[in-house]
């Protein structure tokens, strides 16, 4: 599986990303500067986590009106796969590519620790590797992760299994006290309509090797590799 | 030609900040708010003088950056 990772100024996951496909897959991922305006011919985008442009306007805002942005659209309409995680999925909401937004935390505090997930939807191709319900482990690190959307934007990705992730506790409930930042419905991802697009809050490339203490989000990128 | 944007959020969307600011002044003794809402003042100098022209320049800067319209309004005054 080839893949790309995207680096726009203030990113620093993009290593981290580059990382996880390189472990998981094998193959080396190419890194584009938002200056490109062609992507090079890959199964997967990644737009990594970070602060892009320090979060100036909006978190993901600038990033999102960057020169390699239309390459991504074009991507992603191709039917080809895109993920973003943390400031990419900020991105990926602001460029249109995925609905709703991403708020200020409910509590104003930035959160980095680790939180546990339920797959919603194990039938992506993001998640196959995973069982349906099944509740992984994965780092968060955000101060602007609480997911918006309005009640018919809501009502259209609950009906069309489109929220992949949610904040769980140990036993896969959805929780106020589980969910960190106060997303609506406890939402940590979900997919476009074509389900080729994926955006996420949570860091599964920071646990992709045991000495990052568990492999919980190697499945991600071995569904991709999957996919391919 | 100068120009104002406010960018505020929009009813029904939770606005955290706006909170912590209302539970301070309510610490500071500020009686009486019933609610506090925070938003953005941005200001532009733009190179035309004709207000017809600038007002259509700012709905689409708005609509393609200034402001996110799924979660907040905008108002352009000019000056």
């Amino acid at each position: 599986m080839k893949s790309a990772v995207l680096v726009f100024p203030g990113i620093n996951r993009e290593r981290d990303m580059a990382r996880a496909f390189r472990e998981v897959t094998g193959v080396e991922p190419i890194m584009v500067w938002h200056t490109e305006t062609e992507l090079p011919d890959v199964d997967v985008v990644a737009v990594p986590g970070g602060f892009s442009y320090g979060d100036y306007l909006r978190c993901g805002a600038i990033a999102a009106r960057s020169p390699i942005i239309p390459a991504l659209r074009a991507h992603a309409a191709a039917g080809r796969h895109v993920l973003g995680v943390c400031n990419g999925f900020q991105i990926l909401t602001e460029t249109g590519l995925l609905p709703g937004a991403l708020m200020r935390n409910a509590s104003l505090r930035f959160v980095c620790k680790e939180v546990r997930l339920r797959v919603d939807n194990a039938a992506t191709a993001f998640t196959s590797a995973y069982a349906p319900g099944q509740v992984i482990r994965c780092p968060i690190a955000h101060g602007e992760g609480n997911y918006f959307a309005d009640p018919e934007t809501l009502a259209e990705l609950e009906g069309e299994g489109r929220v992949v992730f949610r904040y769980c506790d140990a036993e896969g409930r959805i929780t106020e006290a589980a969910n960190p930042n106060g997303a609506v419905d406890g939402i940590a991802g979900i997919v476009n309509a074509a389900g080729n697009v994926l955006g996420m809050m949570p860091h599964p490339e920071n646990l992709i090797e045991a000495l990052q203490g568990g492999l919980d989000g190697r499945g991600i990128f071995e569904s991709l590799a999957r996919a391919a | 030609m100068k120009a104002r944007v406010t960018v505020t959020l929009k009813h029904g969307v939770l606005d955290p900040q706006g909170k912590a600011i209302q539970g301070a002044l309510k610490s500071l003794g500020f009686a009486g708010v019933d609610d506090v809402r925070q938003g953005k003042l941005i200001e532009l100098e733009l190179a035309t003088a004709d207000r017809a022209e600038a007002q259509a320049q700012l709905t689409d800067m708005c609509e393609k950056l200034l402001a996110n319209t799924v979660i907040e309004n905008y108002r352009i005054e000019l000056i």
